[in-house]
């Protein structure tokens, strides 16, 4: 009787990419129905267009390259970057802009890299990286949530200013658009008010743009998910949520009227989403313990720094990509003690 | 009992579904005698025995067959009486599905002892030196799966002093219960093996460890312990976290001390030793009997009657899966070994040797064939479960690239080969397999190397004896012409001058005589 053979160890666990990323998209769930409620329509409408451009692009990749598509479409990582970028883009972008930034996501930062686990930058910021700094206007063109406005676009209307590019009969821009919480902290800023004066406005809640302010919290359950299904670790997100609090909190001890308290900026732009689930992408980040800890300290400084001082009013984006460049010399300089060796005893 | 120990920890490991009570139900099924025995003469690390016998030979049971070739060697006896039948190349259980030399010989039934040393219940009064000797004429070796011959590892001298002995009952991976059956049947044997031992190593303290899923192996090493009024044993509960019996995981978890990476336990004053090799030890030096059969695990969804079975040494795996009631309907792999670190044969044509602790008759659940690899994503689970915290993944990385001192500097020969890292591989990626390659490549480049550098030796111990030799000749070709050309300038320059001269003078002569004729015609 012959016998199969394989290769120790001959069981392995119940763990795979599809399973980890099927996890990650359902972590992405809450506050995605979030942002639906706040913002309309509009959110869905971009999620589609951009996973179904994701896949379309990874497939005709996979067959320029002479191979099987199948498994790279199932790992379900082209939609987990798709959805993370349509997350983060306005709800009302021309649908061509939304193609543009997955293809160029998929098909230069992830494919021409060698596809998955060969990207040394997040895609999915790459993607918005491209579109913002392309398209200002249409990319900075954000929706007041719903409860402010008091009035939410219908179907039909979202899909007709999305796939047409113009608002409907009768409304402008002007009057449909407004700026983030974090655009409009900013230039109220440069126009030396005080934040207790730019806090009366009916935009502000609790402690960041009414609507806004909660999002965040429906991320972070869905990034509490991922944590206690051990697909993330804590050291990435708590460390840069850790230094982006104390930084803010330093300069908000020093001058409360022109920097914003540090709540502000956790619960504004893309902060908890960037911490669970965008800063996490394993394949861009540092992978030592210590690293992983410097990588996030890092990604909240410069988010800090460019909210602060930079040209753009969010920085995930860019903090993220910045740190993507460090990752391999993190690691290389975070290397952990081998079992049995002595400190100061390193190769 | 005092209050119990402190535990220490290590980094990583995992928390694995054991499968011991599948072969655990029933007591260890007594060895019966094959007609034919396949004994290979590598069953050991280090050097092959060297074959005593020759065909056509009768031998008596725990007769020496082949003595140990070298210091880091190991005898092999006869499992029983009979005759050999010959020596030659048989399938053995390795990897590579390889042959190896084999004594096979054929039982007689008779199972009749030949001579044996003499029992030394009396072990006390001999010396370190003499109980050593006996270890190592009775073949005995590291029965945990290492196979290291015991007396050479029980060879302290010169090393630190040994303070601590550790047992290794921790058995820490799934489906064995060898050492689990063991422990609840010879507890006795057990504490003799460990009364030598620490004669032998003077190891003043003596620890047990086991994991807390074998809590009747506890109960009875205990227990035993107490009955015989021993002093300075402890039986120490560790949790069940492969791989805590891993030689370094154990000393970390029970006396908190790292072996330094490179070093030996003995660095750090301790010696280890399995419960079955010192159940061994105290049959070689009380009753003078070799290691001639052991305890294997037959086990798996693929054996009908799972449990644990004594077996020669030598036995053929078919003939001790009949005795276990053959394959179920769910055969898929024969693992040499447990699910994590053994391997796989292609046949079950091939002897049970002193390393075959388990024979996991796997079903396709049990053991899947390896599922297609996908590319590493970083997700660095590798890293958090091992227990040496290596960096699998930058090792993957420099492995695929051939880049053979790049993996040594991440420290590739400190990994164990426990497989922690493959089994919670998201991308399914034979981590190991990549690492043992990289092993293998390195020892074939140093040995390419050590060949390359005895071939430069030669080449320039030949260059220089020809230089020598070209200068020893021209030396002599020097002073022969030194001695040609003095010769002349001693002993005269003039007699030849002399005749030069005189015979120019005889022709000035001549010529004289020639010119005057006329005149002297005139004359």
């Amino acid at each position: 009787m012959e016998f199969a053979t394989g290769s120790s160890p001959h069981k392995i666990g119940p763990q795979n990419v599809t399973r980890v990323m099927g996890m990650v998209l359902l972590a992405l769930v809450p506050g995605t129905l979030a942002m639906w409620w706040y913002f309309g329509w509009g959110v869905l409408i971009n999620l589609m267009i951009a996973v179904t451009a994701a896949v379309v692009a990874e497939a005709a990749v996979m067959s320029l390259r002479g191979r099987d598509a199948r498994p790279v479409l199932l790992d379900l990582s082209a939609v987990v970057t798709a959805w993370l970028l349509a997350l983060a883009l306005p709800p009302l972008l021309p649908w061509w802009q939304t193609v543009l930034g997955s293809m160029f996501a998929i098909v230069v930062v992830k494919q021409l890299f060698g596809g998955i686990g060969y990207n040394p930058f997040n895609p999915a910021m790459a993607g918005y990286v491209l579109l913002l700094v392309s398209f200002p206007v249409t990319m900075t063109r954000w929706l007041p949530p719903d409860v402010v406005s008091g009035q939410a676009l219908s179907l039909a209307d979202s899909l007709h200013i999305i796939f047409s590019g113009t608002p409907p009969l009768g409304q402008t821009w002007d009057t449909l658009s407004s700026a983030t919480p974090l655009d409009q902290m900013r230039s109220e800023l440069s126009e030396n008010r005080m934040i207790s004066e730019i806090r009366q406005s009916p935009l502000w809640g609790d402690f960041g743009g009414r609507g806004w302010e909660w999002i965040g919290n429906w991320f972070l359950l869905g990034g509490l998910f991922l944590l206690w299904r051990r697909v993330i670790n804590w050291r990435i997100p708590a460390s840069m949520l850790g230094s982006l609090l104390l930084v803010s909190g330093l300069f908000w001890a020093i001058d409360p009227e022109t920097h914003p308290f540090p709540a502000f900026h956790l619960f504004s732009g893309a902060a908890i989403l960037g911490a669970f689930f965008i800063a996490t992408d394993p394949v861009s980040a540092s992978t030592t313990p210590k690293g992983q800890l410097i990588y996030g300290a890092l990604i909240g400084l410069f988010v800090f720094i460019i909210r602060t001082w930079g040209g753009y009013p969010d920085a995930v984006a860019f903090s993220v990509l910045l740190l993507n460049m460090a990752a391999p010399t993190i690691d290389y300089y975070t290397q952990p003690r081998v079992f049995g060796q002595r400190k100061h005893d390193d190769a | 009992m005092a209050e119990p120990r402190n535990i220490w920890t290590f980094r990583g490991g995992l928390h694995l579904d054991d499968h011991k009570a599948v072969s655990t139900g029933r007591t260890i099924e007594p060895a019966s005698i094959p007609e034919r025995l396949v004994l290979p003469l590598q069953q050991h690390i280090g050097q092959a025995a060297e074959v005593l016998v020759k065909p056509g030979d009768p031998v008596g049971k725990g007769q020496l067959i082949a003595r140990a070739s070298d210091y880091v060697s190991a005898s092999i006896h006869a499992p029983t009486s009979g005759k050999i039948v010959a020596v030659e190349q048989r399938p053995v259980a390795h990897p590579s599905g390889l042959s190896d030399h084999c004594i096979i010989m054929d039982s007689d039934g008779e199972d009749t002892w030949g001579e044996l040393p003499p029992a030394w219940p009396d072990y006390t009064e001999r010396s370190a030196a003499e109980l050593r000797e006996r270890i190592r004429w009775a073949g005995v070796v590291g029965l945990g799966g290492a196979v290291f011959p015991t007396a050479v590892k029980v060879n302290t001298s010169g090393q630190r002093a040994i303070d601590t002995l550790i047992i290794n009952g921790a058995e820490c991976e799934p489906y064995i219960s060898c050492d689990d059956a063991l422990m609840r049947a010879h507890p006795e044997d057990i504490l003799d093996g460990i009364a030598i031992l620490r004669h032998i190593i003077g190891a003043h303290e003596c620890l047990i460890g086991i994991e807390d899923n074998k809590p009747e192996a506890i109960e009875a090493l205990r227990h035993a312990i107490e009955t015989r009024g021993e002093r300075d044993i402890e039986v120490v509960v560790v949790p069940t976290l492969y791989p805590s019996g891993g030689e370094k995981q154990l000393i970390k978890l029970l006396t908190g001390r790292e072996v330094p990476t490179n070093s030996l336990p003995a660095s750090v004053g301790v010696l280890c030793q399995n419960v079955a090799t010192a159940v061994t030890v105290a049959n070689a030096v009380l009753h003078g009997r070799p290691l001639i059969e052991r305890i294997v695990t037959v086990t798996g969804q693929g054996i009908r009657q799972p449990g644990n079975y004594r077996a020669l040494i030598g036995t053929s795996a078919d003939r001790l899966v009949a005795k276990a009631g053959g394959y179920s309907e769910h055969i898929h792999q024969l693992i040499f070994g447990g699910p994590m670190m053994g391997f796989s044969l292609r046949s079950d044509q091939v002897p049970i040797t002193k390393a075959t602790n388990c024979l996991l008759a796997a079903s396709q659940a049990e053991a899947p064939n390896n599922d297609p690899e996908r590319p590493c994503i970083r997700c660095g689970e590798c890293a958090r479960v091992c227990p040496v915290q290596l960096l699998p993944q930058q090792m993957l990385w420099h492995t695929r690239a051939h880049d053979f001192d790049k993996v040594q500097d991440f420290h590739l020969f400190e990994c164990i080969e426990c497989g922690c890292c493959a089994y919670v591989c998201p991308s399914h990626i034979p981590l190991v397999q990549y690492y043992r390659f990289a092993k293998t490549a390195i020892w074939t480049q140093e040995r390419e190397r050590e060949k390359s550098d005895l071939a430069r030796r030669r080449h320039e111990a030949r260059q220089t004896r020809l230089e020598r030799i070209e200068a020893e000749r021209k030396a002599r070709l020097r002073k022969k012409k030194e001695a040609l050309e003095k010769k002349p300038a001693a002993q005269d320059d003039d007699p030849k001058k002399a005749a030069i001269e005189a015979a120019m003078q005889r022709v000035a002569a001549k010529k004289a005589a020639q010119q005057n004729p006329e005149p002297a015609g005139k004359d």
